[in-house]
């Protein structure tokens, strides 16, 4: 296609310039995680020896990450708050796929739009309008009652609701991609066979809906656990994981166990992306 | 017509959609808007106004900083579009079939990790004690550490390291859709690469690149972590702006103001994007 | 006893009326047929028995009791989908075991009913098979076994057989009869394909525009069609039409263009009133050579096309019209280009009014 002598030339360079890139895209978190396992007490060369104490000693000043309290915590909170945010917005996420696919109601087109927008908001404003809204029903209800519940405070219940009003969005459409590509004929087929509604909902329809029900749990868990704009804005005192990290990387001199926490991070990351891959693989 | 126990169903089978959207999404921004609008004349003593604008609009600061996240936006989506576009191209028409999904698979794996790690890793490469001042003055060509963190190019480099691959997906997906015989086409009717590419591929992957630099300016406009981390106290980022005014100074007013304003820009950003070239917010962002 | 019985069921999608005032009875343990070109309605009147969809008006009793009120997982008519509609998740077992379990059925009679029924069908040991395992004509199999584990009043079959190859197709058809005379229940089978119709069933009603144009055994339509459609849907026809120029004892003159004449039975149900008419001759009915009482027409052979008992010899009129004539023998004493003459006795000429299109 291309001709030969100018091509060979523009093959070698564009080979390269492929190669540059792939490097780019991976030096960063080669540099991120190489540190964790450097026997010093900085994240810096020189080099002195491997060794996983940034993980699991347990003696200051090489305190492992397992053994960091603040870490620790930290991380106790994003699994919390990741699972909670994950399971609601699978569960929302699945109902609205129904509720487009399957439903027929005024203003549809509009309202999917309407679905697509928290998307498009940037994080932090998402974060700020949902705290504004509480403090303002807070307000309303001290004024009322006179006293106000303690959830519309920043903390862990507003980061949960801040998390799911985008990953609602990002649910329902995985889910009803692949509802679109349920054929309708097998749930006529379960209620021709004596099925009531609901039992062929849950033994026909839902059992084709997992895959993409894992994946889109996935996704979200991913997303919340590493959601940093949203989250700032709505942080009490209890801080998932990504808040704890942050504070420590401002304050300059932080130990090697960044970067430990950061080769667990990605762990983690590749390994339920990995995960989420092969469910798809299997059942489609 | 719906009989009414229909009507009833379909209402309970709404309900959590709705409640999500208004709940979550309509009236929370209709309240920062509301707060926007609200002028503080003293303690607990409120007026509405257009104030808070005004007031932004004679700090230079604020305004300074709005435009200079603009450019900067703007700037990072284009270098995305012109490093992204030849790796997605690659991937899309010159891998064979096996090298493809497991570029694919490379390509993702910075967006698996957190887009703090990713900022780390940068200051770790990039920092006066960090690897490759190291490795400088291993190889004798500086005297002494070098500190290249804190400056715009390496926030830039930075962001775009975000967001390319929000560039290179959409762009991915297009012209994985084209057909190889329009190229053949091309050439046959006498083009050479230089115009085969202006006047048929470019064309064709329109639709991907809207889309993507459409993500990729929201994305960039929007973040927080790598202006701030990578730029040190010069950054100047919009989002930090509304940070300030939030957390640090506690003027909900002003960083309300500060909040629609951001929303405004990127919406109107979106929307250009849109119009120029017809597509709509479904199909594209829907996509990815 | 009727096993089903439908009475003058309609049904409208907004103005276009998919079926019209069809009503139909159907004995129990027989094979029944509704054959009918894409978009005539059968379709639609077959979901109506299953219940997923109203008719307008009419009645459907199912062993002499109205089924209207029961919704479709409370009427025992089990259904085989044109794309079978197994379920991809679930196991060969567990596919037939599922109307079972939505009764309650214990377990150890669930399996003791899916082995037997699998031993029925020719199919043991294969519980634990994925679907994707299985062949075309095996998916079939435990598509109808899926539903003849419930012990269903009547079989619905919705053009099984479209997705299968020919050869598997024509074996197919053997198999489902014999099902059908084992488990003894009452199919209803509906398809576009006339050969599946006319060799499986014991009854078969031609449909065409949403109404039945006639119901009977296979050979009385195929012998006798009481309308153009039925003659021309049903077998293989060659087709005139010409203009009614006399009618005595029930035998019509039809004029061709050109100056040919031929005599033709009338046999349509009405009278016929207009002057354009239709007339409907087999290839097997036709010879080559003069002599038949109901036309003599003459020709040049135009082709001949060999398939073994099914051959045909292709005579092009002095019209221009292509007719076919069947040629069992084999034995052919003409060759292409020669000068024929055919004809027929008119007791196999058929005339009907010229269908309204």
């Amino acid at each position: 296609m291309i001709d030969e002598g100018k091509g060979r030339l523009f093959s070698l360079i564009y080979r390269s310039y492929m190669a540059v890139f792939l490097l780019y895209l991976v030096a960063p978190l080669l540099a991120a995680g190489v540190f964790a396992f450097n026997d010093s007490l900085f994240p810096a060369l020189p080099w002195q020896g491997f060794t996983l104490d940034w993980f699991f000693n347990d003696t200051e000043p090489k305190l492992g990450m397992f053994h960091d309290e603040r870490l620790l915590r930290g991380l106790e909170n994003s699994l919390y708050i990741g699972i909670i945010v994950s399971a609601a917005s699978v569960a929302v996420g699945t109902w609205n796929a129904f509720l487009f696919e399957r439903s027929d109601f005024p203003f549809k087109r509009l309202l999917y739009l309407v679905m697509v927008v928290p998307l498009v908001i940037p994080g932090v404003i998402i974060g700020i309008s949902i705290l504004l809204f509480a403090s303002m029903i807070a307000n309303g209800a001290y004024a009322v009652f006179g006293s106000s519940p303690a959830w519309l405070r920043p903390g862990i219940p507003l980061i949960v609701l801040g998390q799911c009003s985008f990953l609602i969005t990002i649910t329902s459409l995985i889910v009803a991609a692949r509802l679109q590509k349920f054929d309708v004929a097998l749930e006529e087929a379960a209620l021709n066979l004596g099925a009531s509604r609901y039992r062929a909902l849950f033994t026909v329809t839902l059992p084709f809906l997992f895959p993409a029900m894992f994946s889109a749990f996935v996704v979200a868990f991913l997303v919340s656990f590493e959601n940093f704009n949203t989250t700032l804005m709505l942080v009490g005192s209890d801080a998932p994981l990504s808040i704890t990290m942050y504070d420590r990387i401002a304050k300059v001199g932080s130990t090697p166990v960044l970067n430990a926490v950061s080769v667990f991070l990605m762990v983690t990351s590749g390994v339920l992306a990995l995960l989420s891959v092969l469910v798809q693989g299997k059942r489609s | 017509m719906r009989s009414d126990s229909g009507k009833l169903a379909l209402i309970l089978f709404m309900a959590p959609f709705i409640l999500w959207i208004v709940l979550l999404i309509v009236l929370p921004q209709l309240g920062i808007g509301y707060v926007s609008l609200r002028e503080k004349l003293g303690p607990r003593q409120y007026t509405f106004g257009l104030g808070n604008y005004i007031d932004f609009l004679m700090e230079p600061i604020y305004w300074n900083t709005l435009l200079r996240t603009a450019w900067m936006s703007i700037l990072v989506t284009a270098l995305a579009l012109l490093v992204g576009f030849p790796v997605a191209y690659y991937i899309a028409r010159i891998a064979g079939q096996r090298s493809r999904s497991a570029l694919l698979l490379f390509c993702l794996i910075p967006l698996w990790v957190s887009d703090l790690v990713r900022a780390f890793g940068w200051i770790v490469l990039l920092r006066e004690s960090g690897l490759i001042s190291g490795a400088l003055q291993w190889m004798g060509l500086v005297s002494g550490p070098v500190e290249m963190l804190y400056n715009d190019a390496t926030v830039v480099i930075g962001l775009v390291y975000t967001v390319v691959l929000f560039m290179i997906v959409p762009l991915y997906s297009t012209l994985d859709g084209m057909d190889e015989v329009l190229l053949e086409a091309g050439y046959n009717l006498g083009g050479s690469s230089f115009t085969v590419f202006r006047r048929i591929i470019v064309p064709y992957a329109m639709p991907g690149v809207v889309a993507g630099c459409i993500i990729t300016f929201m994305l960039t406009a929007g973040s927080y972590l790598t202006p701030i981390l990578l730029g040190g106290k010069s950054s100047s980022w919009f989002t930090e702006q509304i940070y300030n005014q939030f957390i640090t100074r506690y003027n909900w007013e002003a960083g309300a103001t500060f909040g629609v304003i951001l929303l405004g820009f990127t919406s109107l950003a979106i929307w250009l994007g849109l119009r120029l070239t017809g597509q709509s917010l479904a199909t594209t962002v829907a996509r990815s | 006893m009727d096993d089903l019985r439908c009475v003058g069921v309609t049904k409208s999608f907004g103005s276009f009326t998919a079926v019209k005032e069809v009503s139909f009875g159907i004995p129990g343990g027989s094979f029944f047929s509704i054959l009918g070109p894409s978009g005539c309605g059968k379709t639609t009147l077959m979901r109506m028995i299953a219940g997923f969809e109203k008719p307008d008006r009419g009645d459907i009793r199912i062993k002499d009791q109205s089924v209207l009120k029961r919704p479709p997982n409370r009427r025992n008519v089990k259904m085989v989908f044109q794309q079978l509609a197994l379920f991809p998740m679930m196991s060969v077992g567990e596919n037939i075991a599922y109307g079972l379990r939505c009764r309650g059925k214990p377990k150890e009679q669930i399996r003791g009913k899916v082995t037997s029924i699998l031993d029925r069908i020719g199919l043991p040991g294969v519980e634990d098979k994925k679907i994707s395992q299985l062949s075309g004509g095996q998916k079939q199999r435990i598509a109808i076994a899926r539903c003849m584990v419930l012990d269903p009043d009547v079989l619905l079959l919705d053009e099984p057989l479209g997705a299968l190859d020919l050869k598997l197709r024509e074996h197919m058809k053997i198999e489902l009869k014999q099902l059908q005379h084992q488990f003894r229940t009452t199919f209803l089978y509906i398809t576009h394909d006339q050969s599946e119709a006319l060799v499986m069933s014991d009854a078969v009603a031609v449909m065409n525009g949403g109404r039945f144009e006639q119901i009977g055994p296979p050979k009385e339509l195929y012998d006798n069609p009481v309308s153009s459609f039925v003659a021309g849907f049903v077998g293989d026809s060659n087709r005139w039409t010409g203009k009614l120029e006399l009618v005595a004892d029930g035998v019509a003159r039809v004029a061709l263009g050109g100056g040919d004449t031929v005599l033709a039975t009338i046999a349509a149900r009405d009278s016929i009133g207009a002057a354009d008419v239709e007339v409907f001759v087999r290839p097997e009915a036709i010879r080559i050579g003069p002599g038949g009482d109901g036309a003599t027409l003459s020709g040049t052979v135009d082709s001949l096309l060999f398939n073994g008992a099914n051959s045909r010899i292709l005579v092009r009129t002095a019209l221009g019209q292509l007719v076919e004539v069947a040629d069992q023998v084999g034995v052919r004493a003409v060759s292409e280009g020669d000068a024929v003459q055919i004809s027929w006795p008119r007791d196999r000429a058929l005339c009907f009014p010229m269908r309204a299109t």
